[in-house]
């Protein structure tokens, strides 16, 4: 079972570093499909099948790696947004800065104690490493959408780390949280159709009225 | 009984909110907010009467910490429901399904934080705090409001979201240590003493900085002044007083984690830390602000800073935290209602543009006015009272450096406000666009007087029953020998 998951995991970080050095929108939100797809088989290989972890991956699995990429990518033809993701920093940079935080990610998780049944899994090291690619895509990318994916991805990290825990969140909080995940981001795909709609560019960078 | 009341208390705001969504009416929809608020005030005071409950296996339940923040959230409500009638009568053409929708949604989602014992129920509850307020940030549909919109939603989600990873933390913590993985509250604070310590500590981390941006501490605070400077005042009081009360709770249930686990000495200085730095933005920011409702928001960061330096000293300072987590909800909500019909009289928050209101919206520009007065510290009014229990509480302890720093701050921080509030309510009016035919009436003014006329009351005379609500809260974050 934990060498499944562990392949997994490392498929997740290869997904990190392709979406770091992508340059095409389609392909950032394809690829965070994919993750979300992938992560959501987690709960069964890391616990076994019974009707929590089928629940918790089948409703993974329809939000993330169906639902919420379906919006993003109505959001694309509907808003009418060029294909380029328009970095604010070179994708080269980036992809390093991705590379030292993957690293750092391993090493920290080295120094955390963890009980005897974890401690040959990638759950904590893969969880930060993904935690931090989203937190690079959040603020190193231009457009309001590659926003998007980046908050998704860093909630995929939390939701990797989730897994050594599946007993402490009772199902129906879990639900809940996909669930508000789900609102969020269809909020968020609203918002951007105002954005666009105003300024005739999700680039964020158009956004500098409010400052001091 | 228990469980009826719990859940009417949580199913009343939420019923309303779907009633607003059926409700064809834009001329009466708004009646809903008057009658669902003070039907919730009404169920708040009856929870507060009746002593702890506890509900659905231990997942919801209402400790004296609850009843505050259940009461900040209901008066402050209630007072801006009132005010909301007027203001959405202004605005009718624009509709106001989602707007009352969403505040009643807000309103149910505040109260399933206030009385949540689970921690994962606490996040999804702030989580949903969140996605409620968003669109009523956005309700003035101009790019501005967008921009600011879109940064609240964003930083929020993101804090919120590595709070969670704080949560997971802690029940690894307890994984570690073999003991039962649980993440509900009372649970938890059994364990604690046994946790492992990098663990506890490193979610603790996450858990400050997650809830600590959704409260607003600097440097985290970066979507504060966009979000309360482009929604309509009412959303801004409800954010400055009722949100950020909320997400102070999520603060104070992992400070009581922390202190069961024997650690609250690293939880208080890092409270005190990020106090002593959230008053130094807000000072440096408030200095010369060109924009009064912007001003209002760095103000909200200082007081945020103002109650963790009480809490992080302990004693009667943490009590004068608890006293000023709700003066510093009534008076925003004084200073915000007031403020926005300045606002709407003048067509500007520019200090520029806006001269004189007192000859113009001569209530309104009393109210701003006597506001600024209360929530800078200065007697009569309630506000006094807690900064000054606070500050006894801080020399009282030896932190003479602290307490220094913390008048220091203070004072800059009025004259820098008084700078800003003087000039908009005195002088000769200018005259610009703005609305001409607005007149002030009651529905307007109203809600911000009996405000300001409750801080004035408590600031003279604290009931003993009303004592004893804020002596509980500060009873639960005393550390235990």
């Amino acid at each position: 079972m934990n060498n499944t998951a562990n392949l997994l995991l490392l498929l997740v970080v290869l997904l990190n570093f392709f979406l770091l050095g992508t340059s095409r929108l389609g392909s950032n939100i394809r690829t965070v499909a994919i993750q979300g797809g992938l992560i959501s088989l987690l709960p069964l290989l890391a616990h076994g099948l019974s009707s929590h972890t089928l629940f918790l991956a089948v409703a993974a699995f329809l939000f993330k790696g169906i639902a919420i990429p379906y919006l993003l990518f109505r959001a694309v033809r509907q808003v009418h947004i060029s294909r380029e993701v328009e970095p604010l920093f070179g994708y080269v940079p980036t992809l390093i800065l991705g590379t030292l935080a993957t690293a750092a990610s391993f090493i920290f998780s080295d120094r955390l104690p963890m009980i005897a049944e974890h401690s040959q899994t990638l759950f904590v090291p893969v969880g930060l490493a993904t935690l931090a690619t989203g937190f690079l895509l959040l603020i190193t990318r231009r457009k309001a959408i590659i926003q998007v994916v980046g908050y998704l991805i860093f909630e995929n990290g939390i939701f990797i780390f989730g897994m050594l825990l599946t007993e402490a969140m009772p199902l129906m909080v879990e639900a809940l949280v996909l669930l508000d995940l789900l609102v969020a981001v269809f909020i968020m795909v609203i918002v951007m159709h105002q954005i666009k709609r105003e300024f005739s560019t999700i680039n964020i960078d158009q956004l500098t009225s409010l400052k001091e | 009984m228990e469980n009826n009341l719990i859940a009417l208390i949580l199913l009343l705001p939420f019923s309303g909110s779907l009633l607003a969504l059926i409700l064809p009416s834009n001329r009466f929809r708004p009646w809903l907010l008057p009658i669902f608020g003070t039907l919730h005030l009404v169920l708040t005071f009856i929870v507060i009467q009746a002593g702890p409950l506890s509900a659905a296996n231990g997942w919801l339940g209402v400790d004296p910490l609850s009843r505050l923040v259940l009461l900040i959230i209901s008066l402050l409500f209630c007072g801006c429901s009132f005010y909301a009638l007027g203001y959405l009568r202004y605005r009718i053409s624009w509709g106001n399904r989602v707007f009352v929708s969403c505040l009643l949604l807000f309103l149910a989602s505040m109260t399933l934080a206030a009385i949540s014992r689970h921690l994962g129920i606490l996040w999804v509850a702030v989580e949903t705090t969140t996605l409620a307020s968003a669109p009523l940030i956005y309700y003035n549909r101009n790019r501005l409001s967008i921009e600011a919109t879109w940064k609240y939603l964003l930083l929020s989600s993101v804090g919120i979201a590595l709070a969670m990873l704080g949560m997971f933390f802690i029940a690894y913590a307890a994984l570690v240590a073999g003991g039962q993985v649980s993440l509900q509250f009372d649970d938890i604070l059994q364990g604690a003493a046994t946790y492992s310590r990098p663990w506890l500590k490193a979610g603790f981390i996450f858990l400050l900085v997650g809830f600590g941006t959704k409260v607003g501490f600097a440097p985290l605070h970066t979507w504060k002044p966009d979000a309360y400077g482009e929604a309509p005042g009412i959303v801004g009081a409800l954010l400055a007083g009722g949100l950020t009360s909320v997400a102070f709770l999520g603060l104070l249930r992992t400070l009581q984690i922390m202190d069961a686990a024997s650690e609250a000495a690293m939880a208080r200085e890092a409270f005190l830390a990020l106090g002593l730095i959230s008053m130094a933005f807000a000072a440096a920011f408030m200095v010369r602000q060109p924009d009064f409702k912007r001003m209002l928001a760095y103000s909200s960061v200082e007081h945020m800073g103002i109650i963790a330096i009480g809490i992080s000293m302990g004693g009667i300072a943490t009590y004068g935290a608890m006293l000023h987590l709700m003066y510093n909800a009534m008076t925003k909500g004084v200073l915000f209602l007031s403020a926005a019909n300045i606002h709407r009289r003048f067509g500007s928050k520019k200090v520029d543009d806006v001269r004189g209101a007192i000859t113009l919206v001569p209530l309104s520009s009393l109210l701003f006015l006597l506001g600024f007065i209360a929530i800078t510290g200065s007697p009569p009014f309630a506000p006094f009272i807690s900064e000054f229990t606070i500050l006894q509480g801080i020399f009282s302890t030896g932190h003479y450096i602290t307490g220094g720093l913390f008048l220091f701050f203070l004072a800059v921080i009025f004259i820098g406000m008084g700078t800003t509030v003087l000039s908009v309510v005195f002088g000769t009016p200018s005259e610009n666009a703005g609305d001409k035919d607005y007149r002030e009436t009651f529905t307007t003014t109203g809600a911000p007087l009996i405000m300001l006329l409750i801080l004035l009351v408590l600031g003279l005379y604290l009931p003993d029953s009303v004592r004893h609500i804020f002596i509980d809260a500060a009873a639960l974050l005393e550390v235990r020998p």
